[in-house]
């Protein structure tokens, strides 16, 4: 419900022009903020009162703001997407923070990330990986019946659970090693389990795997940052599979 | 003008088919000569460009977010309809046809509507092999569920997830092409022109959104896969970067824009909170399977929902629509819900909403299968609202959803300027007046697996590859004009922010052009509208510079547009002097209230001709026939 | 040879070395435990050495497994740190822990501690190295170990290695699992739970020793 109560809060947000720049945190207070708002919409307030005063406005990446085109990236206080669980920046809630906290808002960091500008991240890298094999080889146009290919509820459910990955990057931003490990084998799982992408499961997994380690991002050491860091709740059971599959694929 | 939609005559089954055959080929070993520039990236893009580029044309794709699949379809909940028939309940092709055409309220064209349905089945077997996630039952079948405005179960998802589940598949095909080279990918690249030289379309001009830089791309076709134009009311569904920039600037190009005043209020929206919302969040339709919706019976009352006894609430659907009840579809739903607080029954902040209950299906079901079926839906509401909707009511209002009007198409989803073809939401083609549920992710997919491959085949083999260069006047001229149109922008440098500008044009258009019009309001706002549009180009203020990664100035130039756009749509709104579908004129009701058509005077599709930004449109005319469903009254009752 | 170069099959390489390292530890403190049995230790170290061509067979394979397991171990990890050269000014943890963001310091560590370990016990260069000859003729380990253990600089830094090698098995044990792909959603918490109790037993077990020679509970 409504709270009348407003708060003052203080941000240190990360400004940075360029990839080459350098960077650093900026202060700035966000006042009169409603817990009701969202915390996109309290960053939309300070930039508006930026561009009155002739100053830059903070750049983010955000889009549909309903947690599901993973467009936002913002570490805020040291967690991806706010910390709160399963929820992206955009449905993270000011009723979240307290009057007079100060928040620290950085981009995602990692060699694969390079920053765009201020928390603008380019994420290409995650297309990269999906480039090198996530899909199944499917024609337009002569396929089987839907019928066909039956998939039992419990394999479709695993598939799905896989396929909620919104490839925000939250996974890589949250991982001490910024490795895409929990990324790449949502994709690879989804794949794997179901009938129509089993024929080419071997040559994805490795392609997959291998435009990770080129696109620069870090292994994975099992410290299942990633999944507390996931917006979907992404479950670190499908890099186990990952890793079950690569072993299949090379032996 | 009359407009000819160029559809196939005959028995209207067989018209698709005998198109198909009647359509002209590209030699396999020609195609890689043909460059086609698709514009946009969701299920119409991203299924246009790898169908195509899988084809071995050559295909530039553009968007304007970091990822193609990031693009808005990925936000749609409920499902998409297929003509499958699998549960046995009766469904066919002939009744998903009947069923939209009806739901459109008789304004949509019979064979693009009959395409679709054919073709639907097709989408669904596509996905499946693509990997998509449909539901599923314990045996392995395909699972389904009815969806509002239909009596048969043909909605097939993939939990509450079913747009984002199609987009990453039609993404994924992308994908491949990408890496197979028959598709280049431009990220954060938005289009800013179209370029057309002796007539046809043969390129677009561009603002790279990290450099700045403006160039142009020339190709033998465009494929505007663009989405839709809801954002005009400011607070909707849509994504924030959804707007209205690329159909306009090939509206202001040639191409006609049809029927821009029907647009999609969706029901179960989270109602607002207050004015400093950036967007309005949509509730999946599935809701009102289980859900019911209600007001309390006694003006303002201001009593808690477990307060209100039974016989003080008005179960308002039910009341008035016995058969369909809660799934009537959406205009009347939200329409009703509008009525509802209009008559000072609405409940929540500013009166604005109405009750969606589940415990009577709690009651039945029991909390675990509500849970089980909208349990991510619950919880993102309560994200929002912070209230627990399997104990207190779902609050709900309706909010700018969809918009069935766009650029003019004939049955080759090719618009009037050769060359330009329009898919998805972009276009106008087979939703008519109103879009029934699970049909936007149909059509989108319909048109970028099934049609556009075929239906640009026809073009390009009647056009030499190539015939415009990168050197073409045409293309420094569109440049130069982007290039001034900016920093005109930039120039500017005035006292209010563009934000403001977009809220306050926002208000104009829902105040006026929402969910009721009338000759008076829309006069109204066409006062308004333009001097809006003069003061923004006065007194916007628009920060940092064109040559740098630069969000303001994006939203200023869709803003711009809208303030152009707004007015269009307007102006069909007060033309369009009957109420159909989503556009409702309240000089055109039933004695109930329901919309009230006039089939003698506008049984067609307005497409309005670009003359001027401060000059009037010129309208064009396509006549609707309707030979296999007959023009009746829509009833849901 | 993707083992050797894949991200993946690197990571496998870390588990099963590891694992083997794990069994190494088993049989190793199985036969440390010995020394609770009087003349126990004395006994088994004569039958282990008794067959030279075991025994060097033996080290031979540890030290392969060792090398392979260190090597990738700083590999990765300078990978690792390369992939994310910017720290965030505040890093706020949820799941990582000291066990699992140490491992890198943790193996080094240990590293270390073998080699003095060796040079001790089995080169037997240190200072501290009292050997002499048990009543039976055979090479007293037993006097030599409680002798040096009796030091209590010693027997400190060797409960101190223990609790590093807690550390390090306790993300190590349950990782295995995690890289060889054997787990799911109810397998995870337990196989986690597996690795820290497997990562106590050697900690007690290992730690016992120098602890009840430094305390006088177990006499020389």
């Amino acid at each position: 419900m409504s709270h009348d109560k407003t708060m003052n809060l203080t941000l240190h947000v990360w400004r940075q022009n360029g990839p080459k720049d350098p960077g650093k945190f900026e202060v700035y207070e966000a006042k009169n903020v409603s817990p009701d708002q969202s915390f996109l919409e309290m960053l939309d307030e300070v930039n508006e009162d930026l561009i009155k005063a002739g100053k830059d406005p903070i750049a983010f990446d955000h889009d549909c703001r309903e947690g599901i085109c993973g467009m936002c990236s913002q570490v805020i206080n040291g967690m991806a997407h706010g910390g709160q669980d399963r929820t992206t920046v955009c449905q993270l809630h000011m009723r979240m923070f307290k009057d007079g906290d100060t928040i620290y808002i950085e981009p995602w960091r990692a060699r694969a990330f390079p920053i765009v500008k201020d928390l603008v991240v380019d994420r290409g890298a995650l297309d990269t990986i999906i480039q090198a094999g996530g899909y199944t080889s499917a024609h337009t146009g002569g396929v089987a019946d839907g019928n066909a290919l039956l998939v039992p509820k419990d394999i479709a459910d695993y598939a799905m659970d896989a396929a909620e990955c919104i490839g925000c990057g939250a996974c890589v931003a949250g991982c001490p090693n910024g490795s895409a490990m929990l990324f790449t084998s949502a994709k690879v799982s989804q794949l794997a389990v179901l009938p129509q992408g089993k024929a080419e499961a071997k040559r994805r997994v490795q392609e997959m795997t291998g435009a990770l380690q080129e696109c620069g991002f870090g292994n994975c050491t099992n410290h299942y940052e990633c999944q507390a860091a996931c917006p979907k709740g992404i479950n670190v059971k499908f890099i186990a599979t990952l890793n079950r599959e690569y072993l299949k694929s090379i032996f | 003008m009359i407009l000819d939609g160029k559809c196939p005559t005959g028995p209207i089954e067989k018209t698709w088919d005998k198109h198909r055959f009647d359509m002209k080929l590209v030699n396999p070993a020609n195609k890689r000569k043909y460059k086609i520039l698709v514009v946009g990236t969701g299920l119409a893009g991203g299924a246009a460009a790898a169908s195509l580029g899988e084809l071995g044309y050559n295909v530039e794709a553009f968007c304007y977010q970091d990822s193609p699949r990031r693009a808005h379809s990925i936000a749609a909940q409920g499902g998409i309809n297929a003509a499958k028939n699998y549960p046995n309940d009766g469904d066919s092709i002939y009744r998903l046809f009947y069923d939209t055409i009806k739901g459109g309220d008789f304004r949509a064209r019979e064979a693009d509507v009959w395409r679709l349905a054919q073709v639907s089945n097709n989408i669904i077997d596509q996905c499946v092999a693509q990997g998509v996630p449909f539901a599923r039952d314990y045996a392995g079948y395909l699972d389904n569920r009815s969806f509002g405005g239909a009596q048969v179960s043909r909605t097939f998802y993939a939990r509450g997830q079913t747009g984002q589940q199609l987009l990453l598949g039609a993404y994924s095909a992308l994908a491949r092409q990408i890496k197979a080279g028959t598709v280049k990918m431009f990220n954060r690249t938005e289009m800013l022109d179209l370029i057309v030289v002796d007539g046809e379309a043969k390129g677009i001009t561009v603002r790279d959104m990290v450099t700045g830089e403006i160039r142009s791309h020339v190709g033998d076709a465009v494929v505007l896969c663009t989405g839709g134009y809801v954002n005009v009311f400011y607070l909707s569904t849509n994504a924030m970067g959804c707007s209205v920039t690329a159909a306009w600037k090939a509206h202001r190009k040639g191409a006609f824009f049809a029927n821009p005043c029907y647009t999609q209020i969706h029901p179960t929206c989270i109602p607002q909170h207050g004015d400093k919302q950036s967007k309005l969040t949509l509730m999946s339709e599935s809701l009102r399977n289980d859900g019911r919706c209600w007001a309390p019976k006694n003006k303002g009352d201001k009593r808690a929902p477990g307060e209100i006894p039974e016989e003080e609430r008005d179960y308002y659907l039910e009341r008035k629509y016995p058969s369909f009840g809660n799934l009537a579809p959406r205009d009347i739903a939200s329409r009703a819900a509008k009525e509802q607080c209009d008559d000072d029954r609405g409940v929540g902040p500013g009166g604005r909403g109405v009750y969606l209950d589940f415990a009577a299906s709690i009651k039945r079901l029991g909390e675990d299968t509500i849970r089980e079926r909208y349990g991510n839906l619950f919880e993102m509401y309560e994200k929002i609202t912070d209230e627990n909707a399997y104990k207190v009511p779902m609050r709900i209002y309706p909010a700018p959803h969809y918009s069935m009007g766009g650029l003019w198409v004939d049955y080759n989803c090719e618009s009037n300027v050769p060359g330009l073809f329009v898919l998805g939401e972009a276009n106008f083609s087979v939703h008519g007046a109103n879009r029934l549920g699970a049909s936007a992710l149909m059509q989108g997919l319909a048109d970028g697996y099934f049609v556009i491959p075929y239906t640009i085949a026809n073009y390009l083999a009647k056009t030499a590859p190539g015939k415009v260069k990168a050197d073409n006047p045409e293309c420094k001229k569109s440049v130069d004009d982007v290039n001034n149109n900016l920093k005109k922008l930039m120039s500017i440098n005035g006292k209010k922010t563009v934000s403001e500008f977009h809220r306050e044009l926002g208000r104009i258009m829902w105040e006026n052009v929402g969910m009721a019009r009338s000759e008076q309001s829309c006069k109204e706002a066409l006062k308004k509208i333009p001097a809006l549009r003069e003061e923004f180009w006065k007194n916007v203020k628009v920060s940092g510079s064109g040559a740098q990664f630069n969000q303001d100035l994006e939203n200023a130039g869709r803003v711009a547009d809208f303030l152009e756009f707004g007015e269009l749509l307007t102006r069909d709104a007060l033309y369009r002097n009957e109420s159909c579908g989503g556009h409702f004129r309240v000089e055109h009701q039933m004695p109930d209230g329901e919309a009230k058509r006039d089939d003698e005077n506008f049984c067609h599709a307005a497409a309005w001709e670009f003359k001027g930004v401060n000059a009037e449109p010129e309208l064009h005319i396509e006549p609707l026939k309707f030979e296999n469903v007959h023009l009746a009254i829509r009833s849901y009752k | 040879m993707q083992l050797f170069t894949s991200t993946v099959g690197r990571k496998v390489l870390m588990a099963i070395t590891g694992q083997f390292l794990v069994l190494f530890i088993i049989v190793h403190l199985l036969g440390n435990s010995s020394i609770f049995i009087p003349g126990g230790i004395n006994a088994y170290a004569e039958h282990l050495h008794a067959l030279p061509p075991l025994v060097w067979g033996f080290r031979l394979v540890i030290l392969c497994v060792a090398i392979i397991h260190i090597f990738f171990g700083v590999q990765l990890s300078l990978e690792n740190r390369a992939a994310n050269p910017d720290t965030y000014a505040v890093k706020n943890l949820k799941k990582a822990t000291l066990s699992s963001t140490s491992m890198l310091y943790t193996g080094l560590l240990l590293l270390a501690f073998i080699l003095y370990h060796l040079l001790q016990f089995t080169v037997r260069a240190t200072p501290d190295i009292r050997v002499g000859v048990d009543a039976l003729g055979r090479v007293d380990v037993f006097g030599m170990v409680t002798n040096s253990f009796s030091h209590g600089i010693i027997a400190f830094l060797y409960i101190a290695a223990m609790v590093v090698l807690f550390l390090h098995l306790s993300h190590g044990i349950q990782s295995f699992f995690q890289t060889m792909g054997w787990n799911n959603e109810k397998s995870l918490p337990v196989f986690g739970k597996i690795g820290k109790v497997a990562a106590v037993v050697f900690l007690i077990g290992y730690a016992s020793i120098p602890f009840v020679i430094v305390t006088g509970i177990l006499k020389g």
